[in-house]
């Protein structure tokens, strides 16, 4: 591809993004098919979401808040909710390198605009966490969490994560179209990034090492979810980090993606 | 009036994942018949570049019914993947005045495990159109498909001909302007009769450009009026396609032996 300048990159991708968004009933049913046909002709359906996710937190609560000597109605709610937080993150991250390289067939067929695929991966990401959020629900009730006004930023923090998963998934998409190692990549890094990320374990246990929570963005991505389930507000640092992100993030995104979206169809 | 034209189109195509010396030797010892391989520098450290389509130009108009002429290899499908805009040209551009209708695949891509009903929303969906539109196609569709209750059972549970059927129902379904036809869709219609060749002829007559790459002679004969001769990228003559075809059989490509590749048909779809 010959060198183009960055206010056509920026077209280009603008207009691959806008048009991929105005084409939502398309990429709201892809998204949902996905999800149906994982779970095509058993009893649970996609139920099976929320069992698996019932059944790690009743495990794992149980035990853990042992091992961290903390009492059940504080650690079940915060792991409940860090992890379904971490299991939309991670999962989509995943997921997003695959999103054009399963599309190939489609996308070689004829011209769409390829921010779909992302979308579309974005939205059965969130319907899984919509199954999963049912097993937070039922732990809020069972240790009297109580919704407050903090509640309602699960609204803004969404919105940011989506936001910002947008830019990452077009990216990674990108990507790994050229370079197929990308996922087996993030997949290695995700699970380093884990056991360095406050889910099973609080923050504070870092004390003077609270540096190393702050300086991962995973946290702040999961901290963004998880403390406004838990009825408080993300920190002003959490809010910087995504804000900051997702602009930095997107204006790489224009170009990066303008850039390289006539090559896509090539490497698939 | 609807109008498609190319103007110095030139794609150029990067190959990654062979393995390059295998690749070198089977592109090599095939001939003439396939695209360029640009060698030198191009091929440093990035694998091959293929240059498919070498600056091909031509403009159509209404009622134009054009036949693409090649060996297997000549570029003709890379060259209805550029009109479609799938591909980005390298160099040159593709003006094309009128909806584009690519049908590049027997399979526009059924979801085996989705019911008929589904596929044709999702298709539907992919084609542009509205779920009002998608709605007002189904009765047609079905009365086409002749799937009556089957189309609520899911595609993996159809006849090979139902599937078929229906893949070629949907294709077909759209209102088109600019039709880009790849040739697979010739063999579905010879084993799918009359009922499909008036289907497909009445989806070439709604349609105002028509452009055909098929090795079957009978098929072009039928539905084009003129034909576009390419060998390895580039085009060889434009004109009537009574013309075209003996030039083609004359091999003034280049390439001899027409008549091994009349047995290939629909074969190699690179």
């Amino acid at each position: 591809m010959t060198t183009v300048s960055v206010a056509k990159a920026v077209a280009r991708a603008r207009g691959d993004i806008v048009e991929g968004f105005s084409r939502w009933r398309l990429w709201g049913l892809l998204g949902w098919k996905d999800i149906r046909q994982r779970y095509r002709r058993t009893v649970l359906g996609p139920f099976w979401l929320t069992a698996n996710m019932a059944i790690f937190i009743g495990a794992i609560g149980f035990l853990y808040s042992r091992i961290f000597d903390s009492e059940l109605a504080v650690y079940v709610p915060f792991l409940t909710s860090g992890f379904i937080a971490w299991t939309l993150i991670v999962n989509f991250l995943i997921d997003a390198s695959k999103s054009l390289v399963l599309a190939e067939h489609v996308i070689k067929l004829r011209r769409l605009p390829l921010s779909l695929f992302v979308y579309r991966t974005i939205w059965r990401h969130l319907l899984i966490m919509a199954h999963n959020l049912i097993v937070f629900v039922v732990v809020a009730v069972v240790f009297g969490i109580v919704p407050n006004l903090a509640t309602l930023l699960i609204v803004p923090a969404l919105l940011l994560s989506v936001i910002n998963a947008a830019w990452i998934g077009l990216v990674l998409a990108t990507l790994s179209a050229r370079f197929r190692d990308v996922e087996q990549f993030v997949g290695a890094v995700m699970q380093i990034l884990f056991f360095v990320t406050p889910i099973f374990w609080k923050p504070d246990l870092l004390g003077d090492r609270i540096v190393f929570a702050n300086i991962n963005p995973l946290y702040h991505f999961v901290e963004l979810i998880r403390a406004p389930l838990l009825g408080t507000s993300p920190e002003l640092l959490t809010w910087t980090v995504a804000i900051g992100t997702a602009l930095v993030g997107w204006m790489a995104t224009l170009w990066f993606y303008g850039r390289l979206r006539p090559a896509i169809p090539y490497w698939l | 009036m609807v109008s498609l034209i190319a103007d110095g189109l030139t794609v150029e195509y990067p190959i990654y994942d062979a393995d390059k010396r295998s690749l070198r030797r089977a592109m090599l010892g095939r001939g003439r018949t396939g695209g360029r391989i640009l060698g030198g520098s191009r091929e440093n450290g990035h694998g091959f570049v293929v240059r498919a389509v070498h600056d091909v130009s031509f403009a159509f108009e209404t009622g134009d019914r054009v036949a693409l002429i090649g060996h297997n290899g000549a570029g003709k499908t890379t060259l209805l993947r550029a009109l479609a805009g799938v591909y980005e040209p390298t160099a040159g551009r593709v003006l094309a005045d009128g909806r584009l209708s690519p049908v590049f695949d027997v399979n526009p891509g059924l979801d085996l495990d989705d019911t008929g009903y589904e596929n044709v929303v999702v298709n539907g969906l992919m084609l542009g159109l509205s779920p009002a539109e998608i709605r007002a196609k189904m009765p047609e569709i079905i009365e086409f498909t002749e799937l009556g209750e089957y189309m609520h059972l899911p595609v993996r549970t159809l006849s090979a001909g139902m599937h078929v059927r229906l893949a070629f129902a949907i294709s077909t379904a759209v209102d088109p302007e600019i039709i880009l036809l790849d040739e697979g869709i010739a063999s579905f219609d010879a084993r799918f009769g009359a009922k499909a060749e008036k289907r497909l002829e009445s989806f070439v007559g709604r349609s105002s450009i028509l452009v055909l790459a098929s090795h079957s002679e009978q098929l072009l004969r039928r539905l084009c009026n003129k034909g576009v001769l390419m060998a390895e990228g580039r085009v060889v003559a434009i004109g009537a396609l009574d013309q075209i075809l003996a030039l083609y059989r004359a091999g003034v490509d280049g390439v001899s032996d027409s008549a091994g590749e009349q047995a290939q048909d629909g074969s190699n779809r690179g």
